[in-house]
């Protein structure tokens, strides 16, 4: 009884092991591919790899953001932010690209559980560039943060999902907070290099699901050298 | 042959999965908000339960009879992380709008209950048979509900658009409407099913 038992799971964790070795590339190899994807959508065309040079950013309200350079040559053209926060369905994920002038260029929603046609809507409803009113698409945030137009903002929530709006432009202003940094730092070629290497080493080797963890990590590693 | 056939044709038909056991009603539920969705999932639970048939009737000599049980669990929680493996892999797309309910395929009963009813009492082919039936009753079972709610719920099948989205009602894609929905199909499937039976 036990023996046989025991046979079948020996013989099933080989049969894993072996399926796992063969398919972690391909998987390392397709979430790599969404962020690379989700970078390339939201930036202006870069030639160098973000994912390698990402650090992280103080997003202004006691946490740190992930953000990727994107670079032409020698020259900064934007900065890709991995933005995060609490909407309707619990915690969503958007990677916000801005040029050098404070411009929102493009967002991509990385991750979500918002309510399907509702809350869900948020990966067109504000890159609607036909309708002004609800497209952050352009929007210079050095003139102020965003906000929904119950809230007295400037941009149209989306309909039956102010939650979920009112979150997403959270983010927005989250990872402006952090890019409005990098972008400081990027012209006068201080602080930034430095962190940049730090975090780029760590995270090569690293995939998605470290990252969290590596942030904790890194912003105390911080506040200890300040 | 025939008794194979026939086999099959049960388990699309007069013992269907969803319309006529309604087992596995939780899957069925959740992953259903679309046409896609719910035939990748029958299609995974397909394939989940063709496997795990074959194997454990392959097994059913070896497998004491005091630890059937968690010998059946392994086998078929071995295939669902094989998988889940491979779909993340290569439709990462698609295993993610699944979430967890591919994982729980694991606990899904249809893949036990087969195993335990049929698959432990029955030769390996007549296994796989009623592998291919049960999972062929479970995907179309799944895709006509999904079809349903996406065509209620956004006016669209498999993202075909068939009338306009403000003519849908958003309730079919949520919660209830699953319920709403699954209602109707299994007493439409009842009142044919007993028209057939008394005809003949």
């Amino acid at each position: 009884m036990f023996l046989s038992l025991s046979i079948i799971c020996l013989t099933v964790a080989v049969l894993l092991a072996q399926v796992n070795k063969l398919t972690a590339e391909p998987i390392a190899a397709a979430k790599a591919m969404k962020l690379q994807n989700a970078i390339g959508d939201v930036v202006p065309e870069f030639d160098n790899n973000p994912i390698d040079e990402a650090y992280l950013m103080p997003d202004g309200r006691g946490d740190s953001l992930l953000v990727y350079p994107a670079k032409k040559g020698d020259e900064v053209v934007g900065f890709a932010v991995n933005s995060t926060a609490a909407g309707f369905g619990g915690n969503f994920q958007i990677m916000v690209g801005f040029d050098v002038n404070d411009k929102v260029v493009n967002y991509a929603v990385l991750q979500h559980a918002e309510t399907p046609g509702l809350g869900s809507k948020m990966d067109v409803w504000f890159k609607d560039t036909t309708k002004p009113s609800q497209s952050i698409i352009d929007r210079n945030l050095s003139k102020g943060m965003l906000s929904v137009t119950n809230d007295g903002g400037t941009i149209d929530a989306i309909t039956a999902s102010t939650i979920t709006s009112r979150a997403f432009l959270d983010a927005v202003n989250k990872a402006y907070s952090a890019y409005a940094q990098s972008n400081a730092d990027a012209d006068t070629g201080a602080t930034k290099d430095e962190s940049g290497k730090n975090s780029g080493n760590t995270e090569s080797e690293t995939d998605d699901e470290n990252i969290t963890i590596e942030v904790d990590e890194l912003t105390e590693e911080e506040i200890s050298n300040e | 042959m025939n008794k194979n056939l026939k086999v099959l044709i049960n388990g699309v038909i007069k013992e269907n999965p969803i319309f006529v056991l309604l087992l596995g009603m939780c899957p069925t539920l959740a992953t259903t908000s679309s046409a896609i969705n719910g035939m990748s999932m029958g299609l995974a639970t397909m394939f989940v339960l063709i496997c795990s048939n074959a194997v454990i009737s392959m097994l059913k000599n070896v497998i004491p009879d005091m630890v059937r049980i968690p010998a059946f669990i392994v086998v078929i929680a071995t295939f669902v992380t094989v998988i889940e493996m491979l779909m993340n892999a290569y439709v990462p797309a698609l295993a993610e709008s699944l979430g967890i309910f591919l994982p729980l395929i694991v606990v899904n009963c249809i893949v036990l209950g087969r195993a335990e009813a049929f698959a432990a009492k029955n030769s390996v082919i007549s296994s796989i048979f009623d592998g291919v039936g049960m999972g062929l009753g479970f995907t179309f079972s799944l895709t006509l509900l999904g079809s349903v709610r996406e065509l209620l719920g956004t006016g669209a099948i498999f993202s075909l658009k068939i009338f306009p989205e403000e003519y849908g009602s958003l309730l079919f894609v949520l919660a209830p409407g699953a319920f709403i929905a699954l209602g109707y199909l299994i007493s439409i499937f009842n009142t044919l099913q007993r028209k057939r039976q008394t005809n003949q």
